[in-house]
């Protein structure tokens, strides 16, 4: 088996203990929380447009969509209009469901070898629950966030803590006493999400072949976040108050350091700050590229209408004359017509 | 034929992937999966680098000495031209969800022709060349320097894709990895590794129009022959023209139909079709001996070559002075008119949008191309009445259909042919769902695989689609596999032959000229192969 997830594991442990460490005895919590978190967000920010910016500059010669559906082409055959668009308003559906729903990986299915020779393919639903559960509930908890980057909080994120806290009353009301704070189930299905595609990884043989260090790396990365996370609100509780007044003073540039905040909410911070750093390096920004991707976002209308290539070029030709003076003695015994006669 | 038997092909298929990470696994080119070397000769005629006799078998592979520096110019160069690759060598997250939709890997086992792996090969050199983080990070974050023996896994196994676009429709980013093989062998093609299966025919379309190298006046001999047979069949003598200037239409079909049967009866098929149109309505129709392939072998070796080959189309309408141009069944000549040509070698503005003369239809979708295809062509005709058919005619055969994956996938064309197929005959029967429409599995042959030698890879690569079939087979009786491309009418006779011997192989116009009656005809006995039809099995041994 691959055990390259050690290396990320390890790393991932490395990174902790430097910011437990760093920031409770060391006595670089300046450094931690207020140098590192300034430096992440800056490099997330330029790393991320510069990453934009590149795929940009790099040309769409052809408009080649992959269609997954009939096309548009005679008036009484029904068209496919989502996954095969013929306008902007088909393609616009197209990505939205791509990136809203994650179409592609619902279609996805699951292949088999049966009795020895039998093919069968079966529709494998798991990846995309796993999926839409991590990303969603990981959209959530960011929401969730930013009641401590913005003040005062607005009505939205409210909102969405509401439904984040009221939601665990069907599901695991049962275990909490009255007295904790609420359960917030984004973070736990985030968790679960995160555990889930480490464990495909690790489990399923091809999927384990293909992972390389550098995947496990953000999983455990974002376990750590989460674990942290969960620590935090509901064993340490830490103070809430004092950590708004911190992240209010970063955000506007004042920074102080918080008297009352312990280590685990430096490795929060830490590992968050890794995360973005690491984000525009790598394949994390398939979040950006979706929207790029030119066998989806391209209109299937080559046949209709034109597309320019910026950079085509002439070409050396085989021309009908040369053709013709090559053959034309056999053209014409042939009976087949000819430009010019024989001389 | 390979040597080993289905049973023994379908116990070799081991889906657990070796002990060794894929990077420390080193290349084994085996016999029975990969072609031959070019041949000098034809590479050098259409002047593409480093002519040379080379064996892949052999140790040494005669490259040019800065062949690295080549490589690494040529992948900088397509990064900045090519959106797509730029995009696709950084946004897998490698979740696997193509792993198991090649038909390769399906038939082989052979964790390298996963997609995502197929196109890691080049990440990883992508990673170690030109992103800062792969070159601090080294294999932690998958990256690797290009050696010999990364170059030589380039070649086998970017000569183990299709280019059939399936692992595309899976990907939730729609990471295409024909586009990465395409990419893939235009790099090989800079230091001159191709295979001769696809040097060969470029040479060929390059010089005579057609992949076979067949000359004009053997071009109109083998048409001589179908004329003989048509009339043998029909009674009706039929009169194709060539090179004729001021016809309407230009048709252009590839030229394997020519050639070989099946697509021999395909080629009838059009010939007693255009034969009909003329009788009935007068539409006139020209074959063109210089543009005389649609398929298009410059698309498995570079862009460039690709343009060179599809210029002809446009060059010979122009000259010829025809209307708008009519294309026939195949599969990547139309991935090539529908998605390049008219960006290569456009615009048509010499032609007239086309408009069917016979039903006044305007083909709106083919507006600015000026090419329509033969399905659509013929399917508008039908739903106008303007065939006579008689249905019955195919009643010997019970019919499923492959979609050929250039135009399902990179056009979308799925229903015309259906409407075709349920209008000539009375059995059709669909394969399961998963391996029809645009999750079609590709015949194991195609962007130039069809060679003789890499027959058991075609024969494993197949095995998805021939299983498909097997299925219909035993269920409804099946015995005939329809298509609408010239290498499926060429791969799958073999490929039937060794999975499912039961099924034979029909182009659309195959059918649709069984059961068109033509003006002035004798009672036909036999279908265009000479198989007496049902019903009239003791007229036709009279
Ligand atoms: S489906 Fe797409 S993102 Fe997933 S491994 Fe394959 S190519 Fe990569
Ligand atoms: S394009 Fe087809 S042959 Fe190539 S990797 Fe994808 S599924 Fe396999």
């Amino acid at each position: 088996m691959n055990g390259k997830y050690w290396f990320s594991l390890i790393a991932v442990v490395i990174l902790m203990l430097l910011a437990y460490v760093g920031a409770e005895a060391g006595g670089l919590a300046i450094f931690f929380g207020i140098v590192i978190p300034y430096l992440a967000a800056i490099i997330f920010i330029v790393g991320f447009i510069r990453r934009i910016l590149g795929w940009a500059s790099s040309a769409v010669p052809f408009r080649i969509p992959t269609t997954c559906g009939q096309q548009k082409s005679l008036p009484w055959i029904k068209q496919n209009k989502i996954d095969n668009p013929s306008s902007t308003l088909g393609v616009i559906l197209r990505m939205f469901f791509e990136i809203c729903c994650f179409r592609s990986l619902f279609r996805n299915t699951k292949n088999e070898l049966y009795n020895g020779s039998k093919l069968t393919y079966s529709w494998e639903i798991w990846l995309w629950v796993a999926a839409l559960a991590f990303h969603y509930s990981f959209l959530v908890v960011i929401m969730r966030h930013l009641r401590f980057f913005l003040d005062p909080v607005p009505g939205c994120v409210k909102l969405i803590e509401f439904f984040d806290g009221f939601l665990r009353l069907e599901f695991v009301d049962t275990f909490i006493q009255i007295g904790l704070p609420a359960i917030m189930i984004s973070g736990i299905v985030l968790l679960a999400a995160v555990v889930f595609l480490f464990l495909r990884r690790i489990f399923i043989p091809q999927v384990n072949y293909i992972s390389l260090a550098a995947d496990y790396f953000p999983l455990f990365l974002i376990m750590g976040i989460a674990c942290s996370g969960i620590f935090m609100r509901y064993f340490t509780k830490v103070d809430v108050i004092g950590i708004k007044g911190f992240t209010m003073g970063l955000v506007k540039f004042h920074p102080v350091i918080p008297e009352s905040v312990g280590g685990v909410f430096y490795i929060h911070l830490f590992l968050v700050s890794i995360l973005l750093a690491y984000f525009p390096f790598s394949k994390l920004m398939h979040a950006g590229g979706i929207f790029l991707s030119p066998t989806r976002n391209l209109v299937n209308n080559t046949r209709a209408v034109r597309h320019v290539n910026p950079w085509n070029y002439d070409v050396p030709l085989h021309t009908y004359e040369e053709y013709e003076d090559e053959f034309r003695e056999k053209m014409i015994e042939a009976g087949l017509p000819v430009e010019k006669e024989l001389k | 034929m390979t040597d080993l038997k289905p049973d023994e092909l379908l116990a070799k298929i081991d889906r657990n992937p070796p002990a060794s990470g894929w990077m420390d696994t080193p290349i084994n080119i085996k016999k029975g999966i990969y072609c031959y070397a070019s041949n000098p000769k034809s590479v050098e005629y259409v002047g593409l680098p480093n002519v040379r006799k080379w064996n892949p078998l052999e140790e040494d592979w005669k490259l040019p000495e800065n062949w690295q520096e080549i490589l690494h110019k040529g992948f900088r160069e397509r990064l900045e031209r090519f959106r797509t690759f730029k995009i696709f060598m950084d946004i897998c997250v490698r979740c696997g969800a193509c792993a198991d939709k090649c038909h390769f890997f399906i038939g082989t086992g052979d964790p390298k022709n996963m997609p995502v792996l197929r196109a890691e090969l080049l990440r990883s050199v992508y990673r170690n060349d030109f992103t800062t983080f792969g070159k601090i990070l080294g294999k932690f974050g998958g990256a690797r320097k290009l050696t010999l023996d990364v170059l030589k896994e380039w070649w086998y196994y970017f000569f183990q894709c299709t280019e059939c676009r399936r692992c595309s429709v899976f990907c939730p980013y729609g990471i295409d990895t024909a586009e990465i093989t395409i990419m893939g062998r235009e790099l090989l093609n800079l230091i001159g590794l191709n295979i001769d299966w696809v040097a060969t025919p470029v040479a060929n379309c390059y010089r005579t129009g057609n992949h076979l190298g067949i000359q004009p006046h053997a071009l109109k001999g083998m048409f001589d022959f179908f004329v003989e047979d048509i009339e043998e069949v029909t009674g009706v003598l039929v009169e194709p023209q060539f090179n004729k200037k001021g016809a309407d239409i230009l048709f252009i079909t590839p030229s394997g139909d020519y050639f070989a049967d099946p697509g021999t009866y395909t080629c009838m098929g059009y010939i007693m079709l255009f034969h009909y149109l003329k009788e009935k309505y007068g539409l006139d129709v020209t074959w063109s001996t210089y543009a005389s392939e649609g398929g298009n072998f410059g698309f498995f070796t570079s862009h460039e070559t690709m343009k060179r080959l599809n210029s002809k189309m446009y060059a010979e309408a122009r000259r010829l002075g025809v209307k708008w141009i009519l294309g026939g069944e195949c599969g990547h000549m139309w991935r090539v008119v529908h998605q390049y040509m008219d960006t290569m070698n456009g615009p048509a503005d010499f032609m007239e949008e086309p408009v069917s003369p016979i039903t006044g239809t305007k083909f709106e979708n083919a507006k600015s191309t000026k090419m329509v295809h033969i399905a659509e062509f013929t399917a508008d005709l039908i739903k106008h009445n303007k065939l006579e058919l008689d249905k019955n005619r195919n009643d010997h055969l019970k019919v499923t259909f492959h979609d050929s994956c250039n135009p399902a996938r990179g056009m979308g064309l799925l229903d015309e042919p259906r409407y075709v197929i349920n209008n000539v005959c009375n059995n059709f029967y669909e394969m399961p769902p998963g391996t029809i429409r645009e999750q079609t599995f590709c015949c194991g042959s195609g962007a130039g695989l069809n060679a003789g030698e890499n027959i058991e890879l075609r024969m494993a690569g197949g095995l998805p689609r021939a299983n498909a079939v097997k299925h219909v087979h035993e269920k409804h009786g099946v015995n005939m596999l329809a298509c609408i491309c010239a290498i499926d009418r060429a791969a799958f006779p073999a490929l039937m032959e060794y999975w499912v011997p039961e099924v034979d192989v029909i182009g659309l116009h195959e059918m649709v000229a069984n059961a068109l009656i033509m003006p002035g005809e004798s009672k036909r006995t036999t279908d265009l192969r000479g198989e007496p039809l049902l019903g009239m099995e003791d007229e036709a041994d009279e």
